[in-house]
C-alpha cells in the first residue's frame, strides 16, 4: 500500500484540462438558471443520478467522471446518494413505464431550486426503445429538463462539456 | 411451363435450427426434462415462450451439448418447470407476463415484470387492453416479533440501476432477502418481433450496456448460424479481443468498486484508471469506449490498424506490471480480507442447480465457460487457464476475477501476435428461401448468454430471444446475503454484479 501511496505524493496528478463547454449546451441553458439560484448556490452543486431504464451504458460513463481522469469533483460537482440532498437530477434511460413514478417521486423530493439534465440518447427521445409499449419515451415527457446531454452513451468528456457549461452559465 | 418447377424448396417444417436442432416434445417429455433437470442431470439455460408454445434450452451433463426443446401449448398452459426445478420459476413467470402462458401449478403465480403499468397484458401475445394501475406486489413473509423490514430501491444511492431489495432483518442480521424486478424492463422482446437484422442487431447491442459486445457477439453468432454464413478468421481474432477489453475492463472497474464498498478508496481509484486507459485504447482502436456495434453478423465493422497493434501492447505490457501490485494491495489489506473473507458464501449445490455461470459460478466450484465449452472461434486457438475457487465468499469472487484478468490479458497477447490477415466482414445476403433459426452460448464477462432467434424468409425478426446470465445469479444473491448483516449487502451485491437492464429486457 505505501508504494501507492507514495507514487501518489511524488508523480504528478493524471487529471486533465478540462474541456471547453460545448456552445450548444451553453445556448440550452441560456434561460433555464435564475439569478436567485445562482448566487444560493455558487458554483457547488450535489447530483443524483437516476437510471430510469437506462441499458447500463451511460451509468457506466457517468461513473468514469469519478476517475482520476476526470475528477469531477474539482469543478463542485459531486454526486450524492439522496434526491434530499441533489440540486440536479441527471437522468438517463427511456423511462420505463415500471419507473415513471420512482422518477417523479424522486423529483419531487428533490429541494428547490432544482434542475434535471437528461443524459442519453434514450433520455432525449426514447432512443431505440420509442416505440415500445414499456416504455414513456423521452424524460421531458415526466419532468422538465434543463439540458441535454446526446450520446449513446455520451463519453466522459462529452458528459464534463454538457456539466462545465451548466456550472459556467450559473456563477 | 411447370410451375411447379418455380417453386422454392419446401420450407423444412420445423424450421430447423442451428447449430443445436430443435426437437419438439409433448408433455410428457416435457416433463422428462424438467425431471431431469430436478435430477441435476441436465443444466437448465433458459426457458421462453411464443404465442402458443413455449422453448427450453438445457445442457447435456455429460457432453457439454446444448438440446432445446419445444413444447406447443395451444389451451396457453404447460406444465410447470419451475415446480420441480426452482431456476425455472422466474422465467416461467416472464413468460406469463409477457406472452400470456401459465405454468400449470406453478408453486409461485406472482407477476414478475409486469408492475400493471404497461396498459396492456401479456404484450407479446394477442395483448389485452387495461387501465394502467400499479399492482400491488406480495412480498414473502419472514415471521417472528424482533423482525423488522427494510426496502432499498427502485432508485438506489450509488450511480447504479434500478431494481427493489426487500430485507427481514433481526437486528442487523438479513434473515431473507427478497428482490423485485422489472424496473427497468424496455419491451425488447416485441420490439425485436418484425425488426429487420439491423435494428435488432442495435437493439442487441444495447441489452447491457456493460455486455454490449458480447451481447452482439451472441446475436451476430445466432444469425450467422441460422444462415450459414462463415466468418473470415481474422474478425474472429477481432472479435475475441473486443470482447476480452470489454472483460478487462469490467472486471477492474467491478474490483475497484467492490473494495469501494468495503471503503477502501485507494483500490477504486487505481482500477479505475486502469479501467480508464484500457476504454481509451477501445475508442482509439475501434472508435467507440464501450465497442457498441463493432461487431455484426458476418464479421466486424473496424479493422484494428497495424499502429494500434503496438498501442495495445503497450497497454498489455502496463496492465501485465499493474496487475501484480493490485493483487497485493488486494491481498495484504486485512481490514479489507476482514471484510471480504466468509461473506456472501454461495454453495456450490446452489451454483449447480442454478446453472450458474460466470465468475459466481466459477467462484463456487462450477467451472464453466462457454469459451471453452462451446469452442467458438477463435478460442480453441489459444491457451489460457479458467479461473476457479471453491470458496463461494466475496474473496473467492475477487481471486476468480483476478484469475480472469491474468487469462484476459493471455489471450490478448495471442491475438495481437497471431492474428491472420485477411477480410473482416463475409459478404452474405438474405436467401430469402424460408425461415429459419439460429442459436448460440457466448462468454460475456459476467457469464454465458444465450440467445435463440428466427428470421422469416424475408429477413425480418420473428422472434428473438436474449437470456442474461443475470437470470440465474440473482436468485443466489438471495442466499448468499442470508445470515450476513445488512451492512454487507453492498459488498455482496458489487461482487456479483448482475445485470438489472439485461435481466429485465
Amino acid at each position: 500500500m505505501q508504494k501507492f501511496l507514495l507514487q501518489g505524493l511524488l508523480r504528478r496528478a493524471l487529471t486533465e484540462q478540462a474541456p471547453i463547454p460545448n456552445p450548444a449546451s451553453l445556448a440550452e441553458l441560456g434561460y433555464t438558471l435564475g439569478r436567485t439560484a445562482r448566487q444560493k448556490l455558487g458554483r457547488s452543486l450535489s447530483i443524483r443520478e437516476v437510471d430510469a431504464g437506462s441499458c447500463n451504458g451511460c451509468e457506466l460513463e457517468i461513473h468514469a467522471l469519478n476517475n482520476a481522469y476526470y475528477d469531477l469533483e474539482r469543478f463542485g460537482l459531486r454526486f450524492v446518494a439522496s434526491p434530499r440532498h441533489a440540486d440536479v437530477l441527471l437522468v438517463t434511460g427511456p423511462v420505463t413505464k415500471n419507473m415513471r413514478e420512482a422518477l417523479e417521486r424522486t423529483y419531487a423530493a428533490t429541494p428547490d431550486p432544482k434542475w434535471v439534465i437528461a443524459v442519453g440518447d434514450c433520455a432525449f427521445d426514447g432512443g431505440v426503445y420509442c416505440e415500445s409499449y414499456a416504455c414513456v419515451g423521452a424524460v421531458a415527457k415526466v419532468v422538465p429538463v434543463d439540458l441535454h446531454i446526446r450520446g449513446c452513451p455520451p463519453d466522459p468528456t462529452t458528459l464534463l462539456k454538457g456539466l462545465i457549461a451548466f456550472v459556467e452559465t450559473m456563477s | 411451363m411447370n410451375f411447379a418447377s418455380k417453386q422454392k424448396p419446401a420450407q423444412p417444417s420445423p424450421p430447423t435450427c442451428l447449430p443445436w436442432p430443435r426437437e419438439i416434445v409433448d408433455r410428457a417429455g416435457w416433463l422428462a426434462f424438467a425431471e431431469s433437470l430436478a435430477k441435476g442431470e441436465r443444466e437448465l439455460l433458459s426457458l421462453w415462450g411464443e404465442s402458443s408454445n413455449v422453448h427450453m434450452a438445457v445442457l447435456e451433463e455429460r457432453e457439454p451439448r446444448l438440446r432445446i426443446i419445444t413444447l406447443d401449448c395451444p389451451k396457453g398452459s404447460f406444465p410447470s418447470v419451475g415446480r420441480l426445478h426452482p431456476p425455472a420459476l422466474r422465467l416461467e413467470r416472464a413468460i406469463r407476463d409477457l406472452y400470456g402462458l401459465r405454468a400449470e401449478n406453478a408453486p409461485d403465480e406472482r407477476p414478475w415484470l409486469d408492475h400493471g403499468r404497461w396498459g396492456v397484458r401479456h404484450p407479446c401475445n394477442d395483448p389485452e387492453k387495461i387501465d394502467s394501475a400499479s399492482d400491488s406486489y406480495a412480498f414473502l413473509p419472514a415471521e417472528g416479533e424482533p423482525l423488522h423490514q427494510i426496502p432499498v430501491g427502485p432508485v438506489h444511492a450509488g450511480i447504479i440501476e434500478p431494481g427493489h431489495f426487500r430485507f427481514s432483518a433481526n437486528g442487523e442480521t438479513v434473515v431473507r432477502l427478497e428482490e423485485r424486478f422489472g424496473f427497468v424492463h424496455k419491451g425488447v422482446d416485441q420490439l425485436m418481433a418484425g425488426a429487420s437484422i439491423e435494428r435488432a442487431a442495435r437493439l442487441a447491442a444495447r441489452v447491457s450496456g456493460d455486455s454490449t459486445v458480447a451481447y452482439s457477439l451472441a446475436f451476430s453468432q445466432a444469425i450467422e448460424a441460422a444462415f450459414d454464413v462463415n466468418v473470415p478468421p481474422r474478425a474472429t481474432y477481432l472479435r475475441a479481443l473486443m470482447a476480452e477489453l470489454e472483460r478487462l475492463a469490467n472486471h477492474f472497474g467491478d474490483i475497484g468498486a467492490i473494495c469501494n464498498d468495503a471503503a477502501f478508496a485507494l483500490m477504486h481509484a487505481q482500477c479505475s484508471i486502469v479501467r480508464e486507459r484500457i476504454l481509451r485504447e477501445a475508442a482509439n482502436c475501434f472508435g467507440h469506449r464501450l465497442m457498441m456495434d463493432r461487431i455484426a453478423p458476418g464479421g466486424v465493422v473496424v479493422d484494428l490498424a497495424q499502429e494500434k497493434v503496438t498501442a495495445l501492447f503497450t497497454l498489455i505490457e502496463w496492465i501485465e506490471l499493474m496487475t501484480p501490485r493490485l493483487i497485493a494491495l488486494f491481498g495484504d489489506t486485512t481490514s479489507l480480507q476482514d471484510r471480504t473473507v466468509g461473506t456472501g458464501v454461495v454453495s456450490e449445490a446452489l451454483a449447480k442447480q442454478y446453472a450458474c455461470g460466470g465468475y459466481i459460478g466459477r467462484a463456487s466450484g462450477r467451472t464453466f465457460d462457454a469459451r471453452k465449452a462451446m469452442g467458438y472461434a477463435p478460442y480453441p486457438q489459444l491457451t489460457f487457464e479458467i479461473g476457479a475457487a471453491t470458496g463461494g465468499d466475496v474473496d473467492a469472487r475477487v481471486w476468480v476475477r483476478f484469475d480472469e484478468i491474468r487469462a484476459s490479458l493471455r489471450i490478448v497477447r495471442q491475438i495481437l501476435d497471431e492474428a491472420p490477415e485477411g477480410p473482416i466482414i463475409a459478404a452474405w445476403a438474405l436467401p430469402e428461401d424460408w425461415t429459419r433459426e439460429g442459436a448460440a452460448l457466448v462468454e460475456g464477462f459476467r457469464g454465458d448468454i444465450f440467445v435463440w432467434l428466427r428470421i422469416r424468409a424475408d429477413g425480418v425478426v420473428q422472434r428473438c430471444h436474449l437470456r442474461d446470465p443475470s437470470w440465474f445469479q440473482w436468485p443466489l444473491l438471495e442466499a448468499a446475503i442470508k445470515d450476513n448483516i445488512v451492512a454487507d449487502f453492498p459488498l455482496c451485491n458489487k461482487s456479483f454484479n448482475c445485470s438489472y437492464s439485461g435481466h429485465d429486457l
